[in-house]
């Protein structure tokens, strides 16, 4: 896995992508931090609006939710051989500890496995050490969902993320 | 749970940053509760379809188990700090959401000294239908050491 998948000018193209057309992802902040084929590294900035617990200033559930599931499917479309709509089938979250307040969220997943109609995908959240998780999950994607793709923001910038996605996957295949 | 003075879960969940963020309220009647998502264009998660983002989804049934619980358990000076914390939450996706409002209800399967399960279900038009259904773990507040 040492081959390096992309380029920090190839992320910085495909963040656009595939962030930039989903309103709520864009709503809370969230980045792509890195990505590799099959895997992807987001973020989230702490906010007040994202707080769950006003005595604590801890983060709602719900944001390590729209984390995790955002994240696991941009695991999977950086996993897939060709660009194709995908839809959450199921996803499962455990808690392991509260976020702490003040600090930003990071996620990191890896689509582990694609069948000919699913794929599966893990991921954990946490603040700057993967290995004291916030939170974990596992979920399911069904492949070839529905007709309607995400709109990118640019053509072009979707035409050049596009190709290096394939490119990518080609050298690695 | 309601016979003796019924606590605002409409104001305790208002209280919270992230379910106004969302647009999430209680509709309180009797003594049932159901959650509203009020659709609005910062939830969408594919602009295409149009479809809400599934972690709004996912996140409007973990605030409606939270609701239930507190609805059910909370005592009459309930504040946010009593507020049950999430173990595990696992979500199903049925449908896709459309871009208008979600309703929420959710029903406590066992409640333990430490630990509730919870079953919530999220519908739009049609209750029959529901876009989502989860099931998840809570740890309650009072049998919580590490709290303060």
């Amino acid at each position: 896995m040492s081959n390096p998948d992309f380029t920090p000018e190839h992320i910085a193209m495909m963040k656009g992508v595939l962030i930039e057309h989903v309103p709520h992802a864009k709503a809370i902040g969230m980045t792509v931090e890195d990505a590799k084929r099959g895997e992807a590294w987001l973020s989230v900035p702490y906010s007040e609006n994202l707080i769950g617990n006003p005595e604590t200033g801890v983060i709602h559930g719900g944001v390590i939710t729209s984390l995790l599931d955002n994240a696991c499917g941009i695991a999977v479309q950086l996993a897939l051989a060709e660009r194709q709509s995908i839809a959450t089938l199921d996803l499962r979250i455990d808690y392991m500890k509260p976020a702490t307040p003040k600090l930003g969220l990071m996620a990191h997943t890896h689509c582990y496995k694609v069948t000919k109609n699913i794929a599966f995908v893990r991921g954990t959240a946490y603040h700057t050490d993967e290995d004291d998780p916030i939170a974990a999950c596992v979920g399911t994607f069904m492949l070839a969902a529905n007709r309607a793709m995400p709109v990118p923001v640019t053509a072009e910038a979707a035409a050049e993320a596009m190709k290096i996605l394939a490119k990518n996957k080609e050298g690695a295949a | 749970m309601s016979e003796k003075n019924p606590i605002d879960v409409n104001a305790l969940m208002q209280a919270i940053p992230y379910a106004r963020y969302l647009g999430i309220t209680v509709d309180q009647r009797g003594n049932e509760i159901t959650t509203v998502l009020h659709f609005s264009q910062h939830l969408i998660g594919n602009p295409v379809l149009p479809a809400l983002h599934g972690g709004v989804i996912g996140a409007f049934l973990e605030t409606t188990a939270i609701a239930q619980l507190a609805f059910e358990f909370a005592a009459g000076d309930a504040s946010a700090a009593a507020l049950p914390k999430p173990i595990g939450l696992t979500i199903d996706y049925l449908r896709s959401g459309r871009p208008m409002d979600t309703y929420g209800r959710a029903e406590i399967t066992k409640q333990g000294r430490r630990v509730a399960t919870v079953r919530a279900e999220a519908w739009q038009d049609d209750r029959s239908r529901p876009i989502a259904a989860a099931h998840g773990h809570f740890l309650l507040q009072a049998a919580d050491d590490t709290a303060p």
